[in-house]
């Protein structure tokens, strides 16, 4: 066993796990953040797309002690503290852009690091910055106007990572 | 639509889904989010082989991993189910071959996938390494494949005491004399093959199972990511010889289904047998490579179609024969698929003589089962595709051919040829109003530019027109296709004392949006805030009847029962207001939300009122029960049927084979709408997984029956940049099958566009010679098509 330390959505944790845990398995089975999702073995979805250090990241790559000392922000942590839906979460539910909502967390996540990454975006690349996100439901459409409404509203609430006093 | 006296005004708005927030947050609970205090793992041992003798199970290896408790062959778990086998709901004839199918194979492996041993762990990681560590010693049988190999003299048999690899041969030929009348007659006979690759279902949520027993009292709640907790809990019942009414279901958040989660699998009947066997939760999470041949596949038809129609391009006859693959096992309606689509391989056109006989045959393959559209976007494809040889051989434009042959506008409740009464629409104006959106002059104009030019970049157009059965169904009909159960669908609605309503339906949601519409349709009746309506489903236990959704029949069926019952209580509660007016109920009507006295709209009693005294009790008619709440189970009287045209432009590049889909239009008519939103993200979701048929998706076996296309890097699901923009528009028949004039908007989308897509690849490459494409239209494949066409090596 190895002990890691991170900060999750502002708060510091410390685990213990498996050389090998995935990220995702840290955080969905240790830390019970269930809203990050698994849909694939291949890195192939997107579903369990969260923010490390402020970068998207499909936390299915990782292992959770390469995450030592990180700021990891995970859909949990998006709102804001009264709960209110971050602007991204409100424009996917405005535009219908979520049918089963299984792709919905990690692509959340994937388009809240597009659009703080890169503020003028058209249609063809949001398509493209969203490549490595898969939904089944939606046929995307949907998806590309919730995000550009965002891009194009000055709305985008940058996530910056949470300062968990590590590393500074 | 005049829905009560009161103005309706959430039916057909934009309304959002009230279904959002907790997806949106990661509040939501899908399977793998549970957790049960004392749970163990299950992890599957697999066959690496697609046919073999299983000599052995040796799970010593696996036993000295940390964690892993018990290693166990089919051989250990049989007396767990004995002769239970996993059931097929659907024998369609009375002579199907339908073989013992035990969850876990004890002596044969049939196909890569099949599960031959499993292991028992006290985690995720552990479950996952026993099970790679388990050895089984395996003696190989020559396996089958290909279908068409399959029914040849002397193929390797799936099943060897069946003596033949057939399943069963299913035909419907009212009339076959006047069928061979037609095409000696024709002056123009059409007859193509097309082959309906397989198609892996991929919700973006795989499955998984928690079987947590009740031991005190011989009770059992199984948690599934399940289309259909109800079907689920009577075959579980049934399979495992538990008692009925010991046996909860319950589906949780379900990440989509398309079908594939329309089964009883054997994970759940091992998880459930396994969890009453040892006292404890048992629990398995499919990983998405084990899904590849875990979870049905879809499609997997061979079809030989034939038009024989007069020098017009009339089509006189439709002759059909279809090879349908079932794969190693028949799972919960796999032998139903094709003869879903059998009543409709004429399509949207009045045809008067019809023929269609299917067999089916078992190879050595994962089964295949019902995905999203279930047999009517392959019919849908071969009469499409077979429409547009037919234009060509007419010499008139695809629209022109599907408007010589439209059923009439004025022709319906329409016989149709293969027996069923069609029951409202107008195709010529929806294809109108489609080739107008999609600007096909200029389109055309574009086309014959670059054809003139020898452009590499052809433009090509793909029409495609389809009408479905949906609303699944009459029971009578069922009963006479030999389905296993009724096709009917129950809803309760119950007012609280407080005047907040609780709906309980049938239906599954797992994406559909139904808590939505449904408070939409009760509110709209009752003249109240959707918001004071709760939608309850997905668990037995809360809603103890119904069958389910699939087959585009939540609306039709699950929303006509919920409207009934609405009806239903509107009855009550107007007794209710004349007893309190001292009126006559005749007198009354129901306005914003209170009962009033016709012309005297100062004496009225509101909802909220008459909810209280249904409650307290204290002053209702003589005889009454207490309580506002009622119960509709509803049986349709005929199936409904959507109906649409949708165009796709493609432009090809004839140098690489690369097919971009750069316009598509599509205009449906699914009758009236509850939220039309929803009815868009149903139409751009099923288009994109139509298309993926078209151009991507193939699960891919070799010859030796191994499948190649295991996971999402190679199985080519579709992301946002290979996702074409989509035009969608809507024509309004009702349907007079249901008091809400609904049919259903599901399937639409992956029914129309496949042979859309296709059409247009061909449309693009017939100055090149092309006259079909095989799919999946990958670059290699429509390069190749090229290539040959113009005499060159393939
Ligand atoms: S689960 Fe991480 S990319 Fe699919
Ligand atoms: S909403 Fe279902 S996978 Fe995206």
């Amino acid at each position: 066993m190895e002990s890691v330390k991170f900060a999750v959505n502002g708060t510091e944790r410390s685990l213990e796990v498996e050389p090998r845990t995935l990220l995702v398995h840290a955080l969905r089975d240790e830390l019970r953040l269930t809203g990050t999702n698994i849909g694939c073995d291949s890195s192939s979805c997107g579903a369990c797309t969260v923010l490390v250090d402020g970068q998207s990241a499909k936390s299915c790559t990782m292992f959770a002690v390469q995450a030592d000392g990180a700021d990891i922000t995970t859909i949990e942590g998006v709102a804001d503290a009264d709960g209110k839906m971050h602007p991204m979460q409100q424009a996917f539910h405005e535009h219908h852009a979520l049918q089963c909502g299984y792709c919905t967390p990690g692509m959340v996540m994937a388009a809240i690091s597009l659009v703080e990454e890169y503020p003028e975006l058209d249609d063809h690349s949001v398509r493209h910055g969203l490549e490595g996100n898969l939904c089944r439901c939606t046929g995307y459409q949907n998806i590309v106007n919730a995000v550009l409404a965002v891009a194009g509203s000055g709305s985008a609430t940058p996530i910056r990572p949470y300062q968990s006093g590590q590393g500074e | 639509m005049t829905m009560t006296d009161d103005p309706a005004t959430h039916m057909g708005s934009h309304r959002l889904r009230r279904e959002d927030p907790a997806l949106l947050t990661g509040e939501a609970q899908f399977i793998d989010d549970m957790s049960l205090h004392g749970e163990i793992w299950v992890g599957i041992v697999r066959s690496t082989e697609a046919h073999a003798t299983i000599l052995g199970v040796d799970g010593r290896a696996a036993l000295e991993i940390d964690g892993v408790t018990e290693v166990l062959s089919g051989a250990d778990l049989a007396p767990l189910w004995g002769e239970g086998a996993l059931p097929c709901a659907w024998p369609v004839t009375d002579d199907m071959r339908d073989p013992a199918h035990l969850p876990v194979a004890t002596s044969v492996a049939k196909y890569v996938g099949d599960a031959v041993a499993v292991v028992l762990a006290d985690s995720r990681y552990a479950a996952a390494d026993g099970a790679a560590a388990v050895s089984v010693d395996y003696d190989p049988l020559p396996a089958v494949v290909d279908i068409e190999a399959a029914v040849a003299e002397g193929a390797p048999l799936v099943h060897e005491d069946l003596g033949t690899n057939e399943s069963y041969t299913w035909p419907l030929i009212p009339d076959p004399k006047a069928v061979d009348a037609a095409f000696a007659g024709a002056a123009h006979v059409v007859s193509e093959r097309y082959v309906q690759q397989r198609l892996i279902p991929a919700p973006m949520e795989p499955r998984g199972v928690i079987a947590a027993p009740g031991v005190a009292n011989g009770e059992l709640t199984l948690y599934s990511a399940t289309q259909i907790p109800h079907i689920l809990k009577v075959m579980t019942a049934v399979t495992l010889d538990i008692p009925e009414h010991k046996i909860r279901v319950v589906a949780p958040s379900v990440g989509g289904g398309f079908g594939c989660k329309l089964n009883v699998y054997a994970e759940e009947i091992l998880c459930c047998a396994l969890a009453m066997d040892r006292g404890v939760p048992v629990r398995w999470t499919e990983g998405r490579s084990e899904a590849a041949t875990a979870t049905i596949q879809g499609r997997g038809q061979v079809q030989h179609i034939e038009l024989a129609a007069d020098a017009d391009g009339k089509v006189q006859a439709v002759r059909v024969k279809l090879l349908a693959d079932m794969g190693a096992y028949l799972q919960l309606v796999t032998p139903g698929v094709p003869l879903l689509g059998a009543f409709l391989y004429h399509g949207c056109y009045d045809v008067a003589h019809y023929s269609f006989e299917c067999t089916s045959v078992f190879t050595n393959k994962t089964p295949t089962d019902a995905y999203r559209g279930a047999g009517r976007p392959e019919a849908t494809y071969a009469v499409e595709r077979a429409m547009d040889s037919l234009a060509v051989a007419v010499g008139v434009t695809p629209e022109e051919i599907r408007s010589r042959n439209f059923i009439a506008a004025d022709a319906f409740p329409y016989e149709s040829c293969a027996e069923l009464t069609f029951d409202s629409g107008d195709y010529q104006a929806v294809l109108d109003k489609a080739v107008a959106m999609a600007d096909l002059e200029s389109v055309r104009a574009e086309q014959a530019q670059r054809r003139a030019d020898g452009s590499n970049r052809q433009i090509g157009v793909g029409l495609s027109s389809y009408v479905e059965m949906c609303g699944l169904a009459p029971s009578r009909v069922l009963a006479s296709l030999n389905y296993g159960a009724g096709g009917w669908e129950a809803a309760t609605v119950r007012v609280l004392p407080t005047a907040k309503v609780q709906v309980i339906t049938g239906s599954t949601p797992h994406g559909q949006g139904h808590e939505t519409s449904w408070s939409m349709i009760v509110a709209d009746k009752l003249g109240i805030d959707p918001d004071d309506v709760d939608v309850l489903h997905s668990d037995t236990a809360i809603s103890p009847t119904g069958l389910d959704t699939y087959g585009s029949r939540s609306l039709s069926v699950g929303g006509t029962a919920v409207f009934m019952a609405t009806d239903k209580v509107l009855d009550k509660a107007r007794l209710i207001a004349a007893h309190q007016l001292e009126a006559n109920e005749d007198d009354l009507e129901y306005f914003d939300g209170a009962f009033q006295v016709k012309g005297t709209p100062t004496a009225a009693v509101p909802f909220a009122a008459i909810a209280f005294a249904a409650f307290t009790a204290h002053d209702l008619p003589d005889g009454m029960e207490p309580n506002l709440e009622a119960h509709v189970t509803y049986d349709p009287p005929n199936f409904t049927f959507p109906n649409g045209t949708h165009i796709a432009v493609v432009e090809v590049d004839t140098e690489t084979g690369n097919v971009d889909i750069v316009d598509y239009v599509a205009v449906d008519d699914c009758g009236n709408q509850v939220n039309p939103m929803i009815v868009e993200g149903q139409v751009h979701g099923g288009v994109l997984q139509g298309a993926a048929q078209a151009l991507y998706e193939d699960a891919v076996y070799n010859e030796d029956g191994q499948i190649v296309t295991v996971n999402l890097g190679d199985y080519l699901v579709p992301s946002a940049a290979e996702a074409p923009v989509y035009r969608v528009a809507s024509h309004v028949t009702p349907s007079p099958t249901n008091p809400m004039g609904v049919k259903g908007i599901g399937e639409a989308g992956t029914i129309a566009a496949t042979p859309a897509v296709i059409n247009a690849v061909v449309d693009a490459l017939r100055p090149t010679g092309v006259t079909d494409v095989t799919m999946p239209a990958s670059p290699q494949t429509v390069w190749r098509a090229i290539n040959e066409a113009q005499g060159g090596a393939s």
